[in-house]
């Protein structure tokens, strides 16, 4: 009998990113606006291609994350085994510094208030948050935007130096004629996170329930191993408490059924989230895989079909509720990573098994025929053209499949089929079954994939079980806020600080989706003439915002009205 | 004065430790870090911290048998006193001048690099303070006896003797005030030093991640073990069986 568990897993859509930082933003906000943070951003939008932040943070012979197959072909930290990790405690070999992520900074805004009357505008100089001196912006978490500076820093891109030495240096950077593409990076919440493995302290942990991984902060004692074990570098070090922080996958929100704070506010929707089901026992054995090309493959063996009666049975074995085996049948992840395979894992050759997918962008290659005045829908044009564009294939598939192009073509020709099949349909014209055919998909496979990437309605971009209502007192932020005893009242012996931590969540599920679905101003129903400010949106004017207006009129007289009403 | 020294200073300095370090577990689980600085620096750090911390893993290790093994034990076993003196001596000396070699490199560090010692606290100002001037007044004290050669004052005499005498609750005053003053003002700063240890970024020590060497590398924990982030509230215990808690509708 295989171990069933469950993870929370995300697809990004990049042919829709457009890269506008605001997943960046809104995560700032909900989660790193605060002192030691400043640098610390577990969502970031990169430019491909790019140096990515960290710089060049996926050169792993230097920053030594992930695992690595030793001599004997099993499965081991790249970073070296928990004796070199011991010995090495004192100064991390590899960590990255602030020099590798950026100074934060801020402005001196004061001085465009406060400067004396003169002749020349007064600046706002940039100070560093580090050390509050005046400092020179040099970096920053996108500064190679857009391809900003491609021309003098793009062979920077880790990449770009393998994809060029693999084709002989035959290729100019070409890439800004012809190739860029957006990918915005959050935690994998890997199946084998060699974060975790890291971790002296364990402090680092993976949850039965949903496979969130979360740092224990009442554990973790700063020893930062985790840093360097983590080859996407998504661990950051908060330099004022000293401990490590990551992306929680937003566990508060997923443990009420709601998305990810990236995934609510992405402008091109590009986000899905839904459950797999995963053989845990099997984990180990699959990031073994010799091949780094089998991985993807090896990765795909791992998730479990959830309309396999046997898979299903195994599942209740293990505990897993009946909706969350209904969420799992309906999870859109499984759909496009497996059913449909589109959406790829991002380095799977660092063997942690991530669980953020990615569907590869066509959009660069329709853009490029486009400009060269072909029809970018046409079949035929589309599917040479993949296959003629060896350059960002190769360089998709360093990013995706190991290097496997084969792989990334073949999504991509999914995409294109996808494409040309739809337009047909759309322009009322008799569609092509030979189209996806070409592709091994079905003309019903194909539709529903349109709808679900195209269409892509809120219920089906995210499928996300609650957390059971049955165990809601266990819930880590459910409880209501005010009733336990170290919460707000009640003080730890040094004060409001002391104590452990309040928790995260602030407003309650129930008013956040009223507003959220509700098609009327938020608290319409009457409230006795109050109204929650909290919960008030800011559209409308619910009734009690302002006194009564006949009320108002008769000023000495209307409050005697008003009891006489009640009465 | 030497009763209050030797046989009543030492049980208020270990009373602290351990109810200060309790204390800090309990309240300040959130505190319990090394804060480390290296994202600030780590050139300095590479070359200062580990000379630091081996160098004083290394007089630990001496302490421990100085403090602990009884003469008369070492002589069953062949060692005599000055094999052991020259011993101890030499590797005391060159640990303790390696660990005080990384503590003024990271000392150095700490004061010119501008982040670092903008992360430095009141708190570990006076914690470095403390601590040089144990590992200082320890230096002296070993440098004595070499200048002193045969003639040096032969601590485990004394101050061992008087060690032991404390955890036999039975401290031998006598023993401990026949030393001689360098080692009466080393021993006395090194009790500063473990009353303020809980109360400092010291208490790292006390974490030293040695189960790293035999958990498994990953980690699984589950909701239902941790209660979340609110305490499990006596009287308050949901009704029910094991598998009920799951939730699963079988």
């Amino acid at each position: 009998m295989v171990r069933v568990m469950a993870q929370m897993g995300m697809v990004m859509n990049l042919d829709k990113c457009i890269g506008c930082h605001t997943c960046s933003v809104t995560c700032k906000q909900a989660w790193t606006n605060r002192a030691g943070t400043e640098y610390v951003w577990f969502n970031n939008v990169e430019t491909r291609p790019g140096q990515g932040y960290p710089r060049r943070y996926e050169d792993q012979e230097k920053w030594r994350g992930g695992w690595t197959l030793n001599r004997s072909g099993r499965l081991s930290l790249k970073a070296g085994g928990r004796l070199k990790k011991l010995f090495t405690l004192f100064s991390s070999p590899v960590q990255p510094e602030l020099g590798d992520y950026y100074e934060p900074w801020t402005y001196d805004y004061s001085t465009l208030i406060n400067a004396p009357l003169g002749d020349d505008f007064p600046v706002a100089r940039p100070k560093s948050l580090i050390t509050g001196e005046d400092t020179k912006v040099t970096w920053s978490a996108n500064w190679d935007d857009n391809l900003g500076g491609a021309p003098g820093a793009g062979h920077l891109d880790p990449l770009v130096e393998k994809v060029r030495k693999e084709s002989e240096d035959r290729i100019k950077f070409e890439f800004e004629q012809t190739f860029m593409f957006y990918l915005p990076r959050i935690c994998e919440h890997c199946l084998n996170p060699s974060c975790m493995a890291s971790c002296p302290s364990g402090a680092i942990y993976k949850r039965e329930e949903d496979g969130i991984v979360l740092v224990d902060q009442d554990r973790c004692r700063g020893w930062r191993q985790c840093i360097t074990g983590c080859p996407y570098k998504k661990i950051y070090f908060n330099h004022k408490s000293g401990k490590a922080e990551k992306c929680t996958l937003c566990y508060p929100r997923v443990e009420v059924g709601l998305p990810t704070v990236c995934a609510e506010t992405c402008v091109g929707r590009l986000r899905y989230l839904g459950l797999f089901l995963y053989d845990a026992d099997a984990v180990t054995a699959a990031a073994s895989t010799p091949d780094e090309k089998d991985l993807y493959e090896a990765q795909l063996d791992l998730i479990l079909d959830p309309t396999d009666p046997e898979v299903l049975a195994a599942a209740r074995e293990q505990g897993i509720p009946e909706d969350w085996l209904d969420a799992a049948r309906r999870s859109p992840v499984y759909a496009l990573a497996k059913k449909y395979r589109v959406a790829l894992p991002l380095h799977p050759e660092y063997r942690t098994m991530p669980m953020v997918w990615y569907v590869p962008p066509l959009s660069p290659v329709t853009d490029l025929l486009k400009e060269q005045g072909h029809d970018a829908e046409d079949p035929g044009t589309l599917f040479g053209a993949i296959d003629a564009l060896r350059i960002p294939l190769e360089y998709l598939a360093e990013l995706f499949t190991a290097g496997d192009v084969d792989v990334v073509e073949g999504v991509l020709m999914k995409l294109a089929a996808m494409r040309s099949y739809m337009r047909a349909i759309t322009l009322g014209q008799e569609p092509d079954a030979s189209i996806p055919e070409a592709v091994g998909m079905t003309e019903e496979s194909v539709y529903e994939m349109y709808r679900l990437m195209g269409v892509a309605k809120y219920d089906e971009r995210y499928v996300i079980p609650k957390a059971h209502v049955e165990d809601a007192h266990q819930l880590e932020e459910i409880g209501c806020s005010l009733d336990y005893d170290e919460g707000p009242g009640m003080y730890g012996p040094l004060g409001e600080a002391s104590g452990r931590p309040v928790p995260v969540a602030v407003e309650t599920f129930q008013a956040l989706r009223d507003r959220q679905t509700a098609d009327h101003a938020a608290s319409e129903e009457s409230l006795r003439g109050r109204v929650n400010l909290l919960n008030w949106d800011g559209n409308g004017r619910p009734s009690g915002l302002f006194p009564e207006p006949g009320s108002a009129t008769a000023d000495p007289a209307g409050s005697t009205t008003v009891t006489d009403e009640q009465q | 004065m030497d009763i209050v020294l030797w046989g009543v200073l030492p049980y208020l300095v270990i009373a602290t430790l351990v109810l200060g370090t309790i204390w800090r577990y309990r309240y300040d689980k959130f505190g319990w870090t090394t804060r480390s600085s290296q994202l600030y620096e780590s050139r300095l750090l590479r070359i200062g911290s580990p000379m630091f911390h081996f160098g004083i893993l290394v007089v630990v290790v001496g302490h421990v048998v100085g403090l602990v093994i009884p003469e008369s034990w070492t002589e069953a076993l062949g060692i005599t006193e000055t094999m052991y003196h020259g011993n101890a001596l030499f590797w005391g000396a060159l640990a303790g001048i390696c660990t005080l070699t990384g503590l003024i490199i990271l000392i150095y560090r700490r004061r010119k690099t501008g982040p670092v010692f903008m992360a430095t606290t009141n708190n570990d100002k006076v914690m470095y303070v403390v601590l040089t001037g144990a590992l200082i007044l320890g230096l002296w004290t070993t440098l004595v006896s070499f200048a002193q050669g045969h003639d040096a004052h032969n601590y485990r005499e004394t101050v061992s003797p008087w060690f032991r005498s404390i955890f036999m609750l039975q401290p031998d005053v006598e023993a401990m005030a026949a030393a001689t003053l360098p080692f009466h003002i080393h021993i006395l700063v090194g009790m500063l030093l473990f009353a303020v240890w809980p109360f400092t970024r010291l208490v790292h020590a006390f974490t030293a991640p040695l189960h790293y060497l035999f958990r498994p590398y990953i980690v699984y924990r589950s909701r239902d073990l941790t209660h979340g982030s609110r305490a499990q509230r006596p009287g308050w215990q949901p009704t029910g069986t094991q598998d009920r808690e799951r939730g699963s509708v079988r």
